[in-house]
């Protein structure tokens, strides 16, 4: 009998108790107050007591030059920590905003994240420009372009195709593209300028790379969705196929684009926040401003000489003080 | 509901070194934990019955493909364009991330907890100093497994440090601590909802299925879109990928709870609460045991797949690695990540085996164990552990000494270009792998594909029925149909062939590659004691690190996606079909060889017809991890629906990732459907 009065009790004062779990759960969570979200670090950073700047890095060398000749200088120079991220270009910018990166050095030009971003939002400021001037185009090794001369025109490239087919290809000639993280119009390129091509993805920038060696030990003919600076033209000498000429604002409409690429001066990117309260780390990264042929320098040692970035950059800031003495003060 | 969906990718991780143990039934590595329970010796089933109708349904395709060129595609009438409101969903959360009471007072906070315990984890492994950190893996290595795996373990730690690779490896650790401590919380609850309610677990089901299928690449996107690059997202992601298995084999050790024990508890009078408690969880603790074991392995081998948006330390140097073509140096950044793999493994494996057995007498224990055994001994151990640690700092040496480095990367990258250089074309009389790829993919892969595009839509359909009706149950056929025709809904049905055709000519080489490998595995011990690092090593090793050198080899394109996944899935269907041949029955074997029978016909006759259970485990297994290098496969040129799923994370749409992802769920899931074995599909 008793047995039967306790139960309903014991069940009232368990949801008593669960209500009120509940309730200081979301107390506890709520209560807090609101969370920033343009304000996250990673945990890695000052771990060991030193403050820590977060450089972001795009996957292809030129990049990772960059990144790693101003994380050695923030090291030795400035006294910071370095930590770098690796992540595709759309998202770092993301990343930037939410103060998970605190600089980009070297940005191809994302007209969509620049509105949204630093006009809009102004959670990201342009840092200024980088000194290298990036270009994308097509490219032909130059072993090939020497051998017929009129394949630099892109109105030649219908006599060649037989030349540039591969398995991938499906009896077209193959345009070998890179990863899907770069900015590209090859598609809309090879239907509006009616090429009997096919655009094959290699899906990284190391896969396309690795295949371009490839080809180069063969003396293969190829044709390559490529940019410069570059590090790898120093290694496989490749010359561009003229396509229309680029005029501003021809390429608006990515269905329709019929030109070739422009010539973008590379920008820094800066989280705004940093840009303001970064210190002598971020007057540095504003003054950070080099030549291709140094960038490539660095591309180069780390690329083909195998040495890691930190190394690479080393070498380089002992060789060149007169070109980094003026970032640093 | 209609079967346990044998995961897509837990065996990847699970069935490791799972063979020193052998799970619960002993014949099927599963680790799901459900099939290991069926006997599969009673299969009423011919092996015709389901590979003929497969080459049949596969003659027709081709067949009708090269009749009716141009007749298939799927009508765009009855397709859903979802990449408006996907697209509008996406802006939404990056415009009000910052200013919606959602994310300033709940993801905001989920965030910055991650955060801080990833944090707190990462600053006591660095304050532990490598001395500390080592000690401490050896101690529970030893208390857990004994001396030999104390000393594995010790020496893989060592490993982490001569390969410079200790901060990245604390990073990773302390990520993975947080990760799969979530996941085995998360797991524990949803498995104790399921085991205790069959309509819990009849609602968890198709999600846990979805959380296993779904390509982590996809899932990715919207965990950056809410949480931004970096460690929250990958954590969580870490968690949806590693907290299915375990919430499944908390659930199976609940309700397989012996009943006469909770007969006998329920007559003692205990209540509900008493019982769960004192004698449902501790019987299930074994089964929750190899659910922390699957959520280890799971969460390391998303560490790497985590780097892709940011989450720092070994996955990060793989990747970054990649990007500078550096075979060397991504292979020095995945050994870690291996030893890792292994070492945590074998730990937990070992001290699921303690839990069974009962502890010897302690007067025969060795001194030392005496000395640290119960309570106080943990904490002589702790104690140990801090006193290495302090002696480390006391000496300077937190850090891993730079001296006591070796680099890797050179040698591996001499030997990856002189196999490029004297492998990729004119070997005489076999040809180079280059001559290789070209014949597989103008062979088999475009055959295949334009047989499968040419086909008429709904003749798919009705083939794909007609085998889930001839392989399992009329429901089976049903949700492989569905499957199917989702795909065309969500408007991917040509990437999705493409997917396809590129899947079942991998799973080809992977079977009768994993076949040949086995019956040799299986005739000889010794085989097998040289093949199982091997397998580890393929199993553990993040892809990333292979991409290049199947690149070098194949060219870009299809063949070296195919390599990839076949690398990635032939150590589980080694590993199954093996065990399978091994475990027939020897009275059958012994008989056989007392008629006189030859080896090979021991093979045919006996060996392969009983050991079908195994056989069909492998295919599916072959299928479903095939199809889960896909998106790698994108990133060298395989193109399709693994190339969308990369798209869409790196441009940021998530229409077309989230799209691509969700067709790669269906793919699995069809396949799955009409390649699982009979029994289970039977019995569910």
């Amino acid at each position: 009998m008793p047995e039967t009065r306790t139960l309903p009790v014991r069940r009232t004062r368990r949801r008593i108790v669960a209500a009120l779990a509940a309730a200081s759960t979301l107390a506890v969570v709520t209560g807090c107050g609101a969370a920033d979200m343009t304000r996250q670090a990673s945990p890695y950073a000052d771990a060991q007591g030193a403050k820590t700047v977060t450089l972001s890095v795009q996957s292809w060398v030129g990049a990772q030059a960059n990144t790693a000749v101003a994380g050695y200088l923030l090291e030795h120079e400035l006294g910071y920590r370095v930590d770098t991220v690796q992540v595709d270009e759309v998202p770092a910018w993301d990343a930037l905003s939410q103060g998970r990166v605190d600089a980009i050095l070297e940005d191809w030009g994302h007209p969509e994240q620049q509105k949204r971003y630093v006009e809009d939002k102004k959670t990201i400021v342009n840092g200024g420009d980088l000194g290298v001037t990036g270009h994308i185009g097509w490219f032909v090794p130059t072993y090939f372009a020497k051998q017929h001369p009129d394949v630099t025109d892109w109105k030649n490239l219908g006599k060649y195709t037989d030349q540039l087919r591969t398995p991938e290809s499906r009896g077209k000639g193959q345009l070998m593209d890179g990863s899907p993280s770069y900015v590209t119009n090859d598609k809309a390129l090879v239907k509006n300028l009616k090429l009997d091509l096919e655009v094959v993805f290699a899906g990284s920038e190391a896969a396309q790379i690795t295949q371009i060696k490839q080809f180069a030990k063969e003396k293969k003919p190829f044709l390559t969705y490529w940019y410069k600076p570059q590090w790898l033209f120093e290694r496989v000498p490749m010359t561009e196929v003229k396509l229309p000429e680029y005029k501003e604002g021809c390429d608006a409409d990515p269905e329709k684009v019929a030109c070739a690429y422009p010539h973008t001066p590379l920008q820094k990117y800066l989280n705004a926040r940093f840009a303001d309260d970064g210190g002598k780390a971020a007057g540095f990264l504003k003054k950070f401003h080099w030549t291709v042929a140094e960038q490539n320098e660095v591309a180069l040692m780390i690329a083909e000489e195998k040495l890691s970035p930190q190394q690479a950059a080393k070498k380089w800031v002992e060789r060149n003080e007169d070109v980094w003495r003026p970032w640093v003060r | 509901m209609t079967s346990t969906t044998t995961p897509v990718r837990e065996p990847a991780s699970s069935s490791a070194p799972r063979d020193t143990k052998p799970p619960t039934g002993g014949s099927s590595p599963s680790p799901d934990g459900s099939s290991p329970r069926r006997p599969g010796s009673r299969l009423p089933f011919r092996v015709g019955r389901r590979v003929l109708p497969l080459a049949v349904a596969a003659a027709v395709v081709v067949t009708l493909g090269v009749l009716f060129p141009g007749a298939g595609s799927w009508p765009g009438a009855l397709a859903v364009d979802l990449s408006g409101p996907l697209g509008r969903a996406g802006d939404w959360i990056i415009d009000h991330r910052d200013s919606h009471p959602l994310f300033l007072y709940f993801f905001g906070h989920v965030s910055n907890v991650v955060v801080v315990s990833v944090r707190a984890v990462y600053v006591v492994l660095l304050a532990a100093g490598w001395t500390g950190v080592t000690a401490l893996a050896g101690l529970v290595a030893w208390r857990l497994a004994g001396v030999r795996l104390a000393l594995t373990s010790m020496a893989a730690f060592a490993v982490c440090g001569l390969l410079g690779m200790w901060i990245p490896t604390m990073q990773t650790l302390a990520l993975m601590v947080v990760a799969v401590a979530a996941s085995v919380v998360v797991g524990g609850l949803l498995g104790l909802a399921a085991g205790l309610s069959p309509r819990t677990e009849r609602i968890l089901r198709p999600v846990l299925d979805t959380m296993q299928i779904l390509p982590a690449f996809a899932y990715l996107l919207p965990m950056v879109l809410v949480f931004g690059i970096g460690v929250p997202a990958a954590v969580l992601a870490t968690v949806v990928y590693a907290a299915p298995p375990m919430a499944r084999l908390t659930a199976l050790g609940l309700r397989d709870a012996d009943a006469g024990v909770l007969e006998a508890a329920a007559s003692l009078g205990a209540t509900g609460r008493q019982r769960l408690l004192t004698a449902r969880l501790p019987l299930a603790r074994r089964q929750i045991l190899l659910g922390i074991n699957q959520a280890i392995m799971m969460g390391l081998s998303m560490a790497v797949i985590a780097s892709v948006i940011g989450a720092g330390g070994l996955g990060d140097r793989v990747y970054q690695a990649l990007a500078s073509v550096d075979v060397g140096a991504a292979l020095a950044a995945g050994i870690p990540i291996v030893l890792l793999a292994v070492v945590l493994d074998r730990t937990a494996d070992a001290a699921g085996a303690r839990l069974g057995s009962h502890p010897p007498q302690a007067a025969e224990q060795h001194f030392l164990r005496r000395v640290f055994a119960g309570w106080y001994g943990r904490l002589l151990c702790l104690l140990a552990v801090v006193a290495v640690a302090v002696a480390g700092r006391m000496l300077g040496t937190s850090q891993w000494p730079d001296s006591w480095k070796v680099s890797l990367a050179e040698p591996v990258n001499r030997a990856v270009a002189w196999m490029t250089d004297h492998l990729y074309s004119g070997v005489p009389v076999v040809g180079g792998t280059a001559d290789w790829a070209a014949r597989f993919t103008g062979w088999l892969l475009d055959p295949l594909r334009s047989g499968l595009q040419a086909s008429p839509w709904w003749l798919l359909l009705l083939l794909v029925g007609a085998i889930g009706v001839l392989v399992g149950t009329r429901r089976t056929a049903l949700t492989a149909v569905l499957a199917l025709a989702a795909i065309g809904v969500l408007g991917v049905w040509e990437p999705a062939l493409d997917t396809l055709s590129q899947v079942l000519a991998a799973v080809a080489v992977t079977l009768v590659l994993g076949f040949a490998i086995s019956i040799g595995a299986a005739r000889s011990a010794r085989a097998e004691r040289l093949l199982r690092p091997v397998l580890d090593v393929c199993q553990t090793m993040p892809q990333f690190v292979y991409l290049i050198p199947v690149v070098a080899l194949f060219g870009v394109g299809r063949a070296p996606a195919a390599a990839a996944a076949v690398v990635y899935a032939l150590p589980a269907v080694v590993r199954i079909t093996t065990q399978g041949l091994r475990e027939v029955n020897p009275a059958a074997m012994e008989s056989a060889r007392s008629l006189g029978a030859t080896g090979s016909q021991q093979l045919r006759q006996v060996q392969l017809p009983l050991a079908r259970p195994a056989l069909l485990l492998a295919v599916n297994q072959a299928v479903v991890l095939v199809l889960a290098v896909v998106i790698i496969g994108g990133l060298v040129g395989g193109g399709a629906l693994g190339y969308d799923v990369v798209l869409g994370l790196a441009q940021g749409d998530l229409a077309t990732g989230l799209v691509a992802g969700a067709a790669i769920v269906c793919l699995g899931l069809m396949l799955d459907r009409v390649t699982q074995p009979a029994t289970k599909t039977k019995e569910a």
